[in-house]
């Protein structure tokens, strides 16, 4: 499998301005020290609670937020040192799907215009190919060319992702940033997108850094998974491995957490105290300490160092010292 | 079930006036809910069991929208018709509702206390410390730490989990008969969801409270519904107790909705089932029944006549399909 997007150290910090001279009083360490590499055709799935940072990871890499610390490498190209030009070439093989179909198309353009964009943009093929292109991807994405020319208003839900699918794959992509793209459908379209997005990957190519709260979805999605805990990622494995054999105690109690449709299995639910600390004053030592059930004296004093305890073909990363 | 019912709704229809012409949004449901039982409606968005919540309180906003016809039974009492001014008694005692956004219930100037204390005085005639140490009280019930600190914070101080029990606090501060509960863990993360569906479910039982339940999520009705009312279209198509409605589900749109989630720990890479195609526009709806045109159990008589539920409205379980499962 050949590496397609690399990410080390990755850190996004806010400064929290206050006081008369509005100084910077404080930082919001939104993503703290992110690691990770996603193959070519792979899906990564991060999961994590809302304030996470999993969404700021997904922009910081598409530099739609400049990283503040670390490195974005997309196909050996390191993106957080790259001019506003390169970058632009560079966005090329990198788009995003976003969570809100409502908030995310215009609603002065038509769909024509809205898939058609990015071909404008970047200048790809005369109008007339263009337009060919445009039918050609909502073909993909399972629509009729009798939409091309109506607005976004007139559109469910599912197809407005649909629609926003297509304007993502307008260039064919290698990497899709997929920012929680079912999670305001109802379930019956839910499934149909989920299976478009599977069929995209399968028929393209597409590498998808896939983002969700839903942890049976991302399940069902994805390779790998991330977890992410106020800014970090607590764990990280194959998706099987990390469904089956979960080893961090945040992982353990967010697993258990999630309603079975299914009255007959009564699940041993752990049930976390208090809430997510606020990221502007994390706890010292383990970010998890103070809801974590397992905890230990060293983890309020020491951060845990993310530790292998998978094989080299099958890793399997932890960042708490109950593994260390 | 020979109890009778705490409530009892009958051929319920309401609709609202648009634009577009008059828009149905639930059409002729009938269900009864009995004391201690907690009681599902699901069904995904534009179905009608919003709606349905909302005209047992007495919440329709009218205009656009009006109860046409049928009956809502509350402890014997007729409600379709109630006068607004004894409507707001049985919503502050009787019947209490919890909404998906806990900050739409709780007013940003008050504290926390302020709030408990104006219902607690109100309805039960406590004086300002009894109020005070009741609401205290009721937040240590809710599982909020530190509930004598909390009463004097304001809700932007708390987090959604923490607001969303203090709402709950409130709609259980004067022991009603029925709790109305619309999504209410869907804003919320999932280890706080687990954590605020315990506590719901605990306290229904030493409250000794009846609940509608109107959620989305087929997870959450599984893991607290005793039975559960399926919607679609603003009918209903299949309602059951929940063990046979998970293990035998009749309804082709049950089959197809339980088919289509993914679920935690079947890890397959397959394709999910998918219900094809979309809900119909409520204001262009078909003759005949409203899921034939996305169904695989369709035959033809089914696009001509509009399935009613089998078994009579006291039954334990019956479905709306001519070729159920």
């Amino acid at each position: 499998m050949t590496t397609l997007l690399e990410v080390r150290d990755l850190e996004k910090h806010f400064p929290v301005r206050g006081g008369l001279l509005r100084r910077v009083v404080a930082q919001v360490k939104a993503v703290d020290g992110v690691s990770f590499t996603l193959d070519v055709g792979r899906t990564l799935g991060l999961v994590g609670e809302s304030g996470c940072g999993k969404s700021t990871l997904g922009r910081s890499i598409l530099q739609l937020q400049r990283p503040t610390g670390g490195q974005v490498i997309l196909e050996g190209q390191n993106l957080t040192t790259l001019g506003p030009d390169r970058l632009l070439a560079m966005r090329r093989e990198m788009q995003i799907i976003f969570q809100d179909p409502f908030a995310s198309l215009s609603p002065r353009r038509t769909v024509a215009q809205t898939i058609r964009e990015p071909l404008d943009v970047h200048r790809i093929g005369t109008p007339v190919e263009r337009n060919r292109r445009v039918e050609e991807l909502l073909q993909i994405v399972g629509m009729r060319p009798a939409v091309l020319d109506r607005y976004p208003h007139e559109f469910s839900g599912g197809q407005r992702q649909r629609i926003g699918i297509a304007r993502a794959l307008a260039l064919n992509p290698k990497l899709i940033v997929a920012d929680e793209p079912v999670s305001a459908l109802d379930v019956s379209v839910r499934a149909q997108v989920l299976n478009l997005i599977a069929r995209l990957q399968r028929e393209h190519g597409i590498a998808f850094l896939f983002i969700s709260h839903d942890l049976s979805v991302v399940e069902h999605v994805s390779d790998h998974v991330g977890v992410m805990y106020l800014g970090r990622l607590v764990e990280m494995a194959e998706a099987k491995d990390i469904y089956r054999d979960p080893r961090h105690p945040y992982t353990q109690a967010l697993l258990s957490a999630v309603p079975v449709p299914d009255p007959t299995r009564k699940s041993q639910r752990i049930v976390l105290t208090g809430d997510v600390p606020s990221p502007m004053h994390p706890p010292p030592g383990c970010p998890f300490h103070q809801r974590c059930p397992k905890v230990m004296d060293l983890c309020r004093r020491v951060v845990p160092p993310a530790v292998e305890v998978g094989s080299a073909d099958r890793p399997h990363r932890v960042a708490c010292h109950l593994s260390g | 079930m020979s109890r009778p019912p705490l409530l009892q709704v009958r051929d319920l229809v309401v609709e609202f006036a648009t634009e577009n012409g008059v828009l149905r949004a639930v059409d002729r449901v009938s269900f009864d809910v009995f004391p201690n039982e907690t009681l599902g409606l699901v069904g995904e968005s534009g179905c009608g069991k919003t709606v349905t919540g909302l005209s047992i309180l007495g919440l329709i906003p009218s205009p656009p929208g009006r109860i046409a016809a049928g009956s809502i039974k509350f402890d014997g009492r007729e409600l379709v018709g109630l006068p607004e001014r004894e409507f707001r008694r049985l919503r502050g005692q009787d019947i209490a509702m919890i909404f998906q956004e806990p900050m739409t219930a709780l007013n940003p100037v008050f504290t926390v206390g302020n709030q408990m204390m104006g219902v607690l005085r109100r309805y039960k005639g406590l004086s300002r410390r009894q109020a005070r140490a009741a609401a205290i009280e009721l937040l240590a019930k809710v599982g909020i730490p530190a509930p004598e600190k909390r009463v004097d914070e304001y809700p932007h101080q708390l987090s959604g989990g923490m607001r969303q029990r203090v709402v709950i606090a409130m709609a259980l501060s004067c022991d009603p008969k029925l709790i109305v509960a619309d999504e209410p863990t869907t804003a919320l993360d999932v280890t706080t969801q687990a954590q605020v569906l315990e506590q719901i479910v605990k306290l229904q039982h030493e409250f000794h409270m009846a609940m509608i339940l109107i959620t989305h999520d087929l997870g959450v009705v599984a893991e607290s519904c005793d039975r559960a009312i399926v919607m679609y279209c603003g009918r209903i198509a299949e309602k059951a107790e929940i063990g046979p409605l998970f293990a035998r589900p009749r309804h082709p749109y049950t089959v197809g909705l339980l088919a289509s989630i993914p679920r935690v720990g079947e890890h397959e890479r397959e394709d999910l089932a998918v219900i094809p195609g979309m809900v119909p526009d409520l204001l262009h709806l078909p003759k005949g029944c409203r899921f034939a045109a996305r169904c695989s159990r369709r035959q033809a008589g089914c696009e001509e006549a509009l399935p009613e539920l089998d078994g009579s409205d006291t039954s334990a379980s019956c479905v709306a399909c001519f070729h159920p499962y």
